[in-house]
């Protein structure tokens, strides 16, 4: 930018034109976040009266607590979205944890471990990167279904875990092969082992492409709903299902605030982690994308 | 590998590490969709069946209206979703990567949607769309008394506004993509052209979108691959409807499998969902593969 050393008024008018864009732009974006959360907080003759775009005259929590445990969703006897939550937390801890030593495990293998067909073993892994799930639904409801997980977490825990392991296999692996290999190779002659090598010099190095792996696994499993809708039951279900089920339950008047407030309940775990750690949720997408 | 040798353990234990994720991808992808493939040949209805018929369900498939309108949107949101999404992350890219004061934040306010579930999307969407409480019934009521914007109830509109939600959930994405596409770019190039007086647009036109090819690609591939996929946020957004409006493949495959019990079409259709991914990513991946660069 060596022109900006003599600023022309052509040139900050530009400047300006451009600040303008991208804070519209900016405002597209934010603009159904800000009215999802102050329509939460308004009541429902407010919202029936006033308008779409309003200050809040009274803020109230009712559509939160609404929302959370006294909206009746279906026929489920605990009411509101919490037990869906607990689903999703249950669900999602265990799904992430394992999903993520799997990938590590098959990434450090393949990087300083290679044997004959570990090259085809990863190339042949990576189809679960691109795989439309409709076409593995069937089987894995019989598979479930046979095994007895059918509407259970475990199932659907299970069904997470395996088609979650081709993504971390990837990051790590693409983490890995970047490490200096010079490493592993004087370790291996001072007649160190495979888990000595593991635990004493690769996890250590890990760490950032550890917190890639699991916010990435994070966000995809709480996120899902394909999953949660084919292979649970209302026991099991997570709150994507729960969010689903409530703002189209046709009974009575609907209650903008509290779908909102729900709305806002079911997204604020991965709200959290992007905006706690936002350059790692980056990273994770265009590794995700960018790397194949 | 000389030194593995030496220690038999070592030799045997990579491989046993590994070998749940070998099953996992013989089992749970080729098998499974090698069991897809061969339903979709059965006279499959509630129940799996080993009757073979041929491609008695593709004729099914494809001589079903619902199956081909499916097709059809997906078609449409495709070619939308994807190209609007290229246009607006590419110039974004190209207006944040000027130097542009807390680009961290803006970048940030963009690409938060992306952290948002498809169903939180569809439901926020699917208020500010509906015309009696949202965008329309807020213009109108600034003054234009004849503003009609109800695409979401309109059978014809309604695929346009699962574009307008798509749009803004991924966008940001592609922005960000892009992005790192230009940083990664040789600035000595970019330097070298501006000295020999080219300007800022002929750089980016000449020199920098040429060179970002494998970054469209891959953008490209992603965006592809969530609408091919696209069910929760129909399904969030309008529940295939008015009518069957804007039904897509997943969800004919899921309603047809999983509510209707007629597994054999719903197999069938899978498969065509597969072969379309399949014949996007192929020439992609071959391309990819070809050239000799490190993987």
């Amino acid at each position: 930018m060596a022109k900006s050393k003599n600023p022309s008024y052509a040139n900050i008018n530009a400047r300006a034109v451009l600040y303008a864009v991208l804070i519209i732009v900016a405002a597209y974006y934010l603009l159904p976040l800000i009215l999802m959360i102050v329509t939460s907080f308004r009541s429902m003759d407010e919202i029936r009266m006033g308008q779409l775009i309003e200050w809040p005259k009274t803020f109230s929590f009712d559509a939160w607590s609404m929302a959370w445990s006294e909206v009746q969703i279906g026929a489920r006897e605990e009411r509101g979205l919490r037990p869906y939550f607990i689903n999703s937390i249950l669900m999602v801890i265990p799904s992430v944890a394992i999903s993520t030593i799997l990938g590590a495990l098959n990434g450090y293998v393949l990087s300083f471990w290679k044997f004959r067909g570990s090259e085809l073993f990863f190339a042949a892994l990576l189809i679960g990167c691109f795989l439309p799930f409709q076409a593995i639904l069937l089987p894995q409801s019989q598979l479930l279904g046979w095994l007895g997980l059918s509407g259970s977490l475990v199932g659907l825990i299970l069904t997470h875990v395996v088609y979650g392991v081709s993504f971390t296999t990837l990051f790590f692996r693409n983490y890995y092969v970047n490490l200096p290999h010079e490493l592993v190779k004087a370790a291996k002659l001072d007649g160190a082992g495979f888990w000595v090598i593991f635990f004493r010099i690769i996890l250590p190095l890990s760490a950032p492409i550890l917190v890639v792996t699991v916010i990435w696994q994070f966000t995809q499993i709480w996120n899902d709903f394909l999953f949660g809708v084919v292979f649970s039951d209302p026991s099991s279900q997570p709150v994507t299902v729960g969010l689903n089920n409530m703002v189209n339950s046709s009974t009575g008047e609907k209650q903008y605030n509290v779908d909102m407030a729900g709305a806002i309940i079911a997204a604020l775990p991965t709200i959290v982690v992007y905006v706690v750690a936002g350059k790692y949720f980056v990273r994770g997408l265009t590794a995700g994308s960018v790397k194949g | 590998m000389l030194a593995s040798r030496k220690k038999g353990i070592d030799y045997w234990l990579p491989k046993l590490v590994v070998s749940p994720t070998l099953v996992i991808a013989l089992v749970f992808f080729y098998g499974f969709v090698l069991w897809t493939t061969f339903i979709s040949f059965t006279n499959s209805s509630f129940l799996p069946s080993y009757e073979l018929v041929g491609f008695d369900q593709y004729v099914r498939l494809f001589m079903n209206p619902r199956w081909l309108n499916a097709m059809w949107n997906l078609v449409v949101f495709g070619v939308l979703f994807i190209g609007i999404c290229m246009v607006v992350g590419l110039v974004m890219a190209i207006l944040l990567d000027q130097n542009i004061r807390a680009e961290g934040a803006i970048r940030t306010i963009y690409l938060y949607p992306m952290a948002l579930s498809f169903i939180v999307t569809g439901t926020v969407w699917k208020w500010l769309l509906n015309p009696t409480v949202g965008i329309e019934k807020f213009v109108i009521s600034l003054g234009w008394d004849s503003f009609v914007f109800d695409w979401i109830i309109d059978p014809d509109m309604a695929i346009y506004t699962v574009v307008i939600a798509g749009v803004w959930q991924a966008s940001g994405f592609v922005m960000a993509i892009f992005l790192a596409g230009l940083r990664g770019i040789d600035t000595s190039i970019i330097k070298a052209a501006q000295l020999d007086g080219a300007n800022l647009f002929a750089v980016y036109t000449r020199i920098i979108i040429p060179s970002m090819r494998p970054v469209f690609f891959s953008a490209f591939i992603m965006l592809a691959h969530i609408a091919i996929k696209s069910f929760d946020l129909v399904i969030a957004l309008t529940g295939g409807g008015p009518g069957n409006s804007t039904d897509v493949p997943a969800i004919f495959m899921y309603q047809f499998s999983f509510q209707r019990g007629q597994l054999g079409i719903g197999a069938a259709s899978a498969v065509i969902m597969l072969m379309t991914v399949l014949a996007i990513l192929v020439p992609y991946l071959y391309s990819e593969l070809r050239t000799p660069k490190n993987g």
